[in-house]
């Protein structure tokens, strides 16, 4: 696959080539003769000087593709001044101030100076025109906002024309999107938004709780906790360099992370950065520069982009293998389980989770960074919520157990009809979903309902997500106060950092 | 990436678009100004690679550059299809200067970047090139040369193919993987 061309080391001064200049080396001109714009060249005059552009430009693509540091320039000594240049600004001098004078970025004096020379110089007015032509080029990248529904129409495109033999399976799909969506998120965020601070927001059972990091430190996190789903498929473990305690859950391994400022073993990483791999000697610059505090203030704001960007491509490369397994893995891979700290989730809902997770940290990057962020499509969102409204009865049982909710008010067998709360969410991907209030177990109907609860999908999400306190979520509500104020405390309390 | 493409892995399709998208996109909708169109270049151009994995030989260059050369060819060939108004020659010039123009994205976006930070100091936040050595933190030397080489390498955006392009047209059959 190809990297994007490496980012060449800055040269030393005593590395600098006039890049040119042994293509252009001045011929000696008569007085009349050398006036190339007007006057007949000598046969040979035209002919070379092309062949000399052909090699410029070839070297010039050259050094474009494989970027090695100019050699030194042998001949650049040797350029003398022309015959019409005064002292201080010589052919050389002149010549190195094109690109320059093209942009019209260098001094007054500099441009009288040049143009005066152009009227005398061919080689240097013929390139003058030229680099002024490629000014004309230079255009403003497009925000490359892509619109994110062209993802989904392309791959399904392809998938129309051509069929996958080893397809993602339709569970795993909204993890493969919504990683995506993020990661097209970091692609056009400039090098200093990834210090921006991030604040993670969730909601701790009994009040909300916050913490502040960076963009790295987030990727870091949904590196650390998509691990748990890694682990679960046999794969290696992201912080397996790291004393982790045992069972450690997603909080665990965050703060693990977090506290140990990355990773031992991310020095390697730099060579899944492009360009990187061809420079053996930065990751020991990295460490040797104590601005850069490339491991120390990874989550802590001074983040190196080089080190931020190596967490982004392990973050990326982790969940490329994830899919990519999960893809070849046949259906018998949705028997196992993915083991969080204190409860396990099946695989299907582990991933679904992940992608919850993905979106809902993405959303908090955005903020950051002051980017809109779209919700889900409607079908993922539609899953996504499903999952929160699945787990509702097993969290409203566990509060209770807590003291955190009101005590069941009816003993119902399992299977029975119970008290049911009627969630009903709104917009696309919504959808009714009937919780049953007084035991996980007992069966919830519509008949049943002793509430309604309505709201919108992403708000609904938003609140299961801990942004927003569950006294203040935005929901029509009707019915039985208490039943409705355990629903939407456990949505919240689904939340963890 | 090419034998995962091959095997019909779906999860090496997805890959391949979040890697060449922006790009793909990017070069079409320079060449076509237009976003329905573009969109419907990016899926030809995702369309034809998934549906002819073959068709890309490693050995003639980059991936990125077979891609970004497809690309602008079937840019190219949508512009030419849609110009209703002008003479052959009118058209075939207005193609020309989209596809320069397409080629010379294409250049700013791979050369290294020590340049193209050059560039962007110069020419779009308008510094002169001492305060472009200044914040690169480099010899005003190195700033005029970075300045000339770099705008020496986008000029050839007029006068020559994409890099692999040039010396590898795709191989597109005719009537394949686009409507007529």
């Amino acid at each position: 696959m190809a990297r994007l061309p490496r980012i060449p080391t800055p040269r030393k001064p005593a590395e600098d080539g006039d890049w040119p200049a042994r293509a252009s080396v001045p011929r000696p001109r008569t007085g009349a003769g050398g006036d190339a714009e007007t006057a007949a060249e000598p046969a040979a005059g035209p002919r070379t000087e092309r062949m000399e552009r052909t090699e410029q430009a070839e070297r010039a693509e050259r050094t474009a593709r494989s970027a090695p540091d100019a050699p030194a320039d042998p001949d650049r000594p040797a350029e003398g001044a022309g015959p019409d240049a005064a002292p201080e600004y010589d052919h050389v001098l002149l010549k190195s101030l094109l690109g320059a004078w093209a942009l019209a970025a260098c001094s007054a004096e500099e441009t009288t100076a040049l143009e005066s020379h152009l009227t005398r110089c061919g080689a240097c007015a013929d390139e003058a025109l030229r680099l002024r032509d490629a000014v004309g080029l230079l255009h403003h990248e497009d925000s490359l906002d892509l619109d994110p529904t062209l993802r989904s129409r392309v791959l399904d495109g392809c998938l129309d024309r051509r069929p996958a033999r080893v397809p993602i399976p339709e569970w795993a799909v909204p993890y493969d999107a919504e990683s995506a969506r993020l990661e097209a998120l970091l692609h056009d965020m400039a090098e200093a938004e990834w210090r921006a601070p991030v604040r993670l927001r969730w909601f701790d059972g009994r009040a909300s709780a916050v913490r502040e990091t960076t963009v790295a430190g987030v990727i870091g996190h949904l590196l650390a906790v998509d691990g748990l789903v890694a682990v679960a498929l046999g794969l290696p473990d992201p912080l397996a360099a790291l004393p982790l305690p045992k069972a450690a859950g997603p909080s665990a391994r965050t703060e693990a992370l977090w506290s140990a400022g990355g990773l031992p073993d991310l020095e390697g990483a730099f060579g899944g950065v492009p360009g990187a791999a061809a420079r053996p000697g930065r990751a020991a610059e990295a460490r040797a520069d104590p601005e850069a505090e490339a491991y120390g203030g990874l989550f802590t704001g001074h983040a190196a982009a080089p080190a931020a960007r190596a967490v982004r491509a392990r973050w990326r490369d982790q969940g490329h293998t994830l899919l990519r397994t999960i893809s070849f893995a046949g259906p018998g891979v949705t028997g196992l389980d993915v083991a969080y700290h204190d409860f396990r989730l099946p695989l299907k809902d582990a991933l679904l989770e992940r992608a919850f997770e993905c979106w809902v940290h993405a959303g908090d990057i955005a903020e950051a960074v002051d980017y809109p962020y779209e919700p889900p499509a409607g079908p993922h969102l539609n899953l996504m919520v499903d999952l929160a409204a699945r787990q509702l009865p097993g969290t409203i049982a566990h509060r209770r157990r807590a003291g955190l909710a009101a005590p069941a008010r009816r003993l119902s067998a399992a299977g029975a009809p119970g008290r049911t709360l009627h969630l009903e969410v709104e917009g696309a991907g919504g959808g009714h979903w009937y919780i049953p209030l007084d035991s996980p177990g007992t069966a919830a109907t519509p008949e049943a309902a002793v509430a309604h609860v309505a709201l919108d999908g992403a708000e609904f999400c938003q609140l299961a997500a801990g942004h927003v306190p569950p006294q203040e979520a935005a929901a029509g509500q009707e019915g039985d106060r208490e039943a409705i104020r355990d629903v939407l405390y456990a949505a919240a309390s689904l939340s963890r950092l | 990436m090419q034998q995962r493409l091959a095997r019909g892995e779906a999860a090496a399709l997805s890959e391949l678009y979040d890697r060449f998208a922006p790009l793909v996109h990017g070069l079409a909708h320079r060449v076509l100004d237009d976003e329905d169109a573009a969109d419907s270049t990016t899926r030809d151009v995702f369309a034809y690679v998934w549906e002819h994995p073959d068709a890309y030989d490693p050995r003639r260059g980059p991936l990125r550059s077979w891609i970004a050369a497809l690309t602008q060819e079937r840019a190219a060939g949508r512009l030419r299809r849609q110009e209703r108004e002008g003479s052959p020659e009118q058209i075939e010039e207005k193609v020309r200067t989209a596809s320069a123009a397409a080629r010379a994205d294409y250049i700013v976006t791979s050369m290294p970047a020590s340049l193209r930070a050059a560039l962007e100091l110069a020419y779009f936040q308008r510094r002169d090139y001492r305060q472009t050595a200044e914040r690169l933190g480099v010899t005003e030397d190195e700033a005029r040369r970075r300045l000339r080489l770099g705008l020496q390498l986008l000029s050839s955006a007029t006068t020559r193919g994409l890099p692999a392009a040039s010396a590898a047209p795709p191989r597109v059959p005719p009537g394949v993987g686009r409507p007529r």
